[in-house]
Parts: structure tokens; sequence; C-alpha cells
């Protein structure tokens, strides 16, 4: 995982509450393969982004040509809930989106990000809408800075959270699953113990063929 | 965590994360073990992670793979489209490579994962459930854990049967006294979010209490702990009790006899002690909880099927103003409009959060020797359920109503295999979320129960079940 610790780059204003991970990836781009060549930021906001006869709306601010390349968005509260799409991510990502800003965000949303390299930083009502009204205009560039959990902005400072351990994980790109084996010893004596406590914890009968006739 | 909090009393959550934790990082981390995984047709990201670390399935024993999202529900003109047939191809390769259960289209135990991991005993009291997708909370109405997991989690369970997490804070929602007549689980559910917010219980883990939740049958329990997550919590539960027991009893793939005795006794012991602690604490008078619909475009934005369409132009906070205004110009609604003079085009019933034997049987009440003014589909949540329905005559039900009778899976909840509405059309829908876009590219969802869904059918209109309730059982 790519490591974050300090990103400078214009950052996008989305003032709407509860974007859901829906708009953020419509489900019908969901059975479509994510490689190098193809990534997923052709789908983002895509139904939002567009008018009804399929050109892009001008007013959505992600096509304001003074947005162009921004790595930041700004938003309201609850960012990201709904689905637990890790491809709303992939598609943020891809469109080279590392850090969202905003009051709060979906818990499975914030999780994917992590895993991902993206930044949900969490500021306090006032200060997103004071970051909101700043980035407004567009092309307004932000400092964020990890290591101290502040954003810089027009000779303004604001402060962010986000979870201690998951600051940890972005600070240094460590990948889960590297860290869960050097954990191997203590799983294997946990499963061994609870195979004694929970016996009725394994699945039992799953195995059985299905009746003839049955795909 | 400190030693003191072990040895005091304890909630059903504190009890199921000390039975799951493995290993305490000093960050404040917990490795936790997963004791069912279920994935579906959306985790192939996760298999093809773990296919490009060249890793392998550490525990396909606890790995179920079903059909769901992409199964076609309605018998088409021609054959099934090629793409949901590559996705349904693709989840079969996939657990045919790492050695996975799977039961596919046409397999009598398809159907939705959340409605056949608890109906086959399979999601059982006191287990961690996980799945790649957010209604997994479902199966916290047995007493387990259960939540929704992103691809890359979903790929660090399958390589580890374990995940990292950190240790939610505790929500308890207590309903309590006796429902009104044609009050279900689901309008409890509508009614929670509305007063916690869509976002109310971020980070939290909901315990629902009181007597009015414990007096709902394990299928009404689902579909409130299913919605959990439309209020920000990643899971909600319900402590096992008798009737938990007794659900779980003979369930194909439970424990049996004396083994079953033994673990329910386990199971029971599960409920939380009296005076546990909770972070936050709601509660609800079940007297105030009315048939209810969703009139915008979270399920946050619920109120009573006698309520008028809210006007943004009362509305101080002007964020909240602007969301109503959005959402009225989305769904096509006036302020002040009554909500049962909305008219609808078309009806759904189905869905992980009401699907099941008792939410047909509850649509079927009310459509009984009427007829459905509009078009509709009605989805059983699995194949099981289905074949249930069929011995009971609620299919001839339906049709007779001039409903379609179709097949299980996710279908219009997820409109992700070809059933959807198209731009303009509102629904009437038993789903779980009212998103833009959510039953097709600019269709109109109005969240509801069966029962009130069927009522909106024969009425053509947002409808009062309890007006056609009259006179009839």
């Amino acid at each position: 995982m790519q490591a974050f610790t300090q990103l400078g780059s214009i950052a996008c204003a989305l003032p709407e509450i509860n974007i859901d991970t829906d708009q953020l990836l419509p489900a019908r781009f969901m059975k479509q393969p994510r490689s190098a060549e193809a990534g997923y930021e052709r789908f983002l906001f895509h139904d939002l982004r567009r008018l009804p006869d399929g050109s892009p709306d001008p007013a959505f601010p992600l096509n304001d040509a003074r947005n162009a390349g921004a790595r930041i968005i700004v938003a309201r509260r609850n960012f990201g809930s709904g689905s637990s799409r890790e491809a709303a991510v992939y598609a943020l990502v891809d469109a080279g989106i590392r850090c969202v800003i905003a009051p709060s965000h979906g818990d499975i949303f914030s999780a994917n990000a992590v895993n991902n390299g993206l930044l949900p930083a969490r500021v306090s009502e006032q200060d997103a809408e004071a970051l909101l009204a700043l980035c407004q205009p567009g092309g307004v560039c932000l400092e964020v800075d990890l290591s101290a959990c502040r954003i810089a902005a027009a000779g303004r400072d604001f402060a962010f959270t986000v979870d201690p351990v998951w600051r940890r994980r972005l600070l240094n790109g460590w990948d889960d699953i590297d860290m869960t084996r050097q954990f191997a010893g203590r799983i294997a004596a946990w499963t061994e113990a609870d195979a004694a406590a929970r016996p009725w914890a394994q699945l039992r009968s799953v195995s059985e063929t299905p009746p003839s006739g049955a795909r | 965590m400190p030693a003191c909090v072990r040895d005091g009393p304890r909630s059903l959550f504190d009890k199921l994360w000390q039975g799951h934790v493995i290993a305490e990082r000093e960050d404040g981390a917990s490795l936790v073990w997963v004791d069912r995984h279920y994935v579906q047709e959306g985790s192939f990201h996760g298999f093809a992670k773990v296919r490009q670390r060249g890793e392998r399935v550490l525990r396909p024993d606890l790995t179920v793979a079903i059909a769901d999202h992409y199964v076609p529900t309605r018998a088409g003109d021609g054959g099934i489209d090629a793409e949901l047939l590559r996705m349904m191809r693709q989840l079969q390769a996939n657990a045919q490579e790492f050695g996975i259960v799977h039961y596919g289209m046409g397999h009598p135990r398809q159907g939705i994962v959340h409605v056949v991991g608890p109906e086959l005993g399979m999601t059982l009291p006191g287990l961690l459930v996980v799945e790649g997708d957010s209604h997994t909370s479902t199966h916290g109405a047995l007493g387990a854990w259960a939540f929704g997991v992103g691809a890359s989690e979903v790929a660090h369970v399958l390589m580890t049967q374990t995940l990292w997490q950190k240790r939610p804070r505790r929500m308890r929602i207590s309903v309590d006294g006796p429902l009104g007549p044609g009050v279900t689980a689901k309008d409890v559910a509508l009614t929670v979010i509305a007063r916690v917010g869509a976002d109310g219980a971020m980070g939290h883990v909901i315990e629902y209490a009181g007597s009015a939740v414990r007096g709902l049958s394990m299928e009404g329990r689902m579909t409130l702990c299913n919605m959990s997550i439309e209020c920000g919590a990643r899971c909600g539960m319900v402590a096992p009790d008798a009737t938990t027991v007794e659900y779980v009893r003979g369930r194909p793939c439970a424990p049996q006899g004396e083994d079953f005795e033994r673990a329910a006794a386990q199971w029971l012991a599960l409920a939380g002690d009296a005076d546990a602690e909770f972070e936050r604490e709601v509660f609800i008078d079940a007297a105030d909880i009315v048939p209810s619909v969703t009139w915008g475009t979270t399920p946050e934005d619920a109120l009573p099927i006698t309520a008028t369409v809210p006007d943004p132009a009362r509305e101080r906070d002007g964020t909240k103003a602007a969301h109503i205004r959005d959402a009225l110009d989305y769904m096509g609604l006036s302020a002040g409009m009554r909500l049962s003079d909305i008219p609808i085009d078309y009806v759904f019933i189905g869905s992980c959060t009401n699907a099941r034997i008792e939410d047909l049987r509850a649509a079927a009440a009310v459509l009984a020797s009427r007829r459905s003014r509009v078009p509709g589909l009605v989805s059983p949540g699995s194949d099981r359920v289905r074949r249930q329905a069929e011995q009971e005559g609620l299919d001839r039900i339906f049709v007779q109503a001039g409903l379609q009778w179709g097949a299980s899976g996710c279908s219009m909840c997820a409109a992700m295999n070809g059933d959807i509405l198209r731009a303009g059309m509102r629904c009437a829908s038993t789903t779980n979320r009212n998103f833009k876009g959510r039953q097709g590219l600019g269709a109109r969802t109005h969240l509801m129960s069966p029962a009130m869904a069927a009522a909106a059918a024969v009425a053509g209109r947002l409808a009062d079940v309890r007006e056609l309730q009259k006179g009839r059982s």
C-alpha cells in the first residue's frame, strides 16, 4: 500500500450530505473488471456528473476545469454511506483522489479507504463549512499533513482526526496481511483452544451434494 | 482493555468481542477470528487479491459461496444475459478453485445470503459472520456479531480467517410496549433510522432491546438488524433467548441432539448482564410507531403514512433544507402533499430485508381476493422460501392480484440482475435503500413493510394498511 504523509492539491467542494456509495459508483458498473489499463475513474459519480442526455453537467464541481487534477474532496456529513462496495473507493483512487475531508464518513467506506491508501479526514461541522466555502470558487489548494493531523488553506489552519490505528497504517503504508502473518502462532493456538470450547462453531454438513438437476 | 472492564458487567457485544479476540496490538487494533464467511458474485475483487499474492483460502470449510446479486429473478423472453451468466460462473469457478461449497442458480439452497445463512442454520448465535455486503448485519438477529466488509477485508479473511478490528462503541436501542395494529419490524426499523439519523450510530454496534423487540419473531428481528447500516452502524444484534434457540433447533447445518443442547446453553449465556454499560442509549415507545414510508433519498427520510411531505421552507437547518429540496426534486414530490396521495407505478416485494415467509404471508394477507392497480414483482428471499410459499398457495394470491411471482435473489433491491425500473417510475418497495438511482437510473423508491407495499398495490398509491386490514383478521 502506498504510504500517506503529506498531500498538497486542489480540493473539490461537494457540499452535500449523505453522498452514498451508489452515487460514487452506480451498481451497474460493478461487473467490470479493474486493471491498471482500465481503472474505475470513468465510473466515478457517473450519474451525478451527467445531464439526462449523457453529456457532462457543467454544474457538477468535479466537471469544473478549475478543479481538474483535484486529489482532495471536501463534503458534508456521512460521506460514503450505504453499500460496502470497495469499488466506490477504487473509483476515487483511480481518479487520483487521496483524501476525503468531511464531518463523518461511512464506517465501511472508511475501512475500505484506508485499505487503498485514501485518507478519510474528519473535521468538525463548522470547519467543514469553512473549508467548503473556501474551496467552492474552484481551483483552491489545500495542504493535508497526516503526521500533524492539520489542513492548511489560504493562510488558515484546521485540525482533523483519523483513527490512530488507521493513521499509523497510512503513514507507514502497511499491508494488513503482512502484519497478520506475524501472528500465525497466536492464531493457531487460539483456534485449537476454540475448537474445544465451541465445537458447535464448526460448519456442519455443507458439503452435501446437491440433488440432481441443480446447477 | 483495563482489567476492571473485563471483570465488570458485560453486554452481549462485550461477550462476543472477548470470545473472538486473538491478539491485541498496543495501538488498539485487535485481531479477531471469523467463524463464517459468505461470498457472492461481487466478491471477485477479493478472490483476485488472493490469486495476485499466490495464496490459498485458509478455511474453505468455514466459507460459503451463494449466488444472489446477479441471479435473474424474472423469466425473460430470451435466455439469460451473458454478463449475468459470466458473474455467476465466475463465482462458481472461484469456489471450485479454492474448494468452497457453492449454491448457484437453481440449487435448492440458493437464495439471498442473509436469508439462506440463518434458514439453513449456517449462521448461529455467538458466531462472528462477515460478507462483502453491508446488510450482513441481518445475521445479528440471532445474537451473532455480523458485519459487512470491503474487498480488501474479504481477501484478508479468505487468506487468514481473521480481521483487524477496533473496538466499536456500544449503543442500546430499547423499544418498549406493544406494537400497534399494522406495525411491523420494518416500521420499527424506519422509525429508529428517522430518529437516530443516517449516520447517528456510526462507530457503534447496536443492541436492540426492550419488550417490543423481544416480542418480534426471529424473522422480524432479522428485518430490524438488517437496516442497522442505514443509521450508520456496521452491526446490530439481539440477545439470544428462547425465540432464538427454537428458531435454530433442527436447522440442517445447526448442531443436533446433545450437541445442540450444550450449544444452546452457551448461546443463552451470551445475553448481556443486567447492569451492562452502553456509551449511548435510545428509548422508543412502541406506541409512537406508526406504519411508515420514506419520501426522500435516504432511509432517514421516513415518516408515518399519516404525515405530509416535508416543506424545506419550514426547515431551519440550511443543509437539511437543501437536502429536502434536492430530494423532492428527484422524487417528483411537492411539499405539503399527503403521503397517502402519492400515486405509484410499481410494487416490489423482496430483498434481504423483507422476503422471508412471514413477509410474504403478510403481503398475501392484504392482497388476497384483491387486485393490484399497478404491475409488480414478488421475489422470495430463497428457493426454500419459494417452495414454502407455493405450498401455502401464496404465489397464487400474488398472481391473481396481478403481480409477477419470481425467483429468489437480490433482484430489484440491488438492481444488478437486469430487474430495474425506468427513469421516473415510482415504486412501493420492501427494500432497504431509497438512494438516487438505486432501483434504476432516475427511478424513485419508497421504502415500506410488505403489508404496506401490498396496500399501496391495491390502492395504486401509498396507503395506510390499517384501512385495508379493517374487517380482516
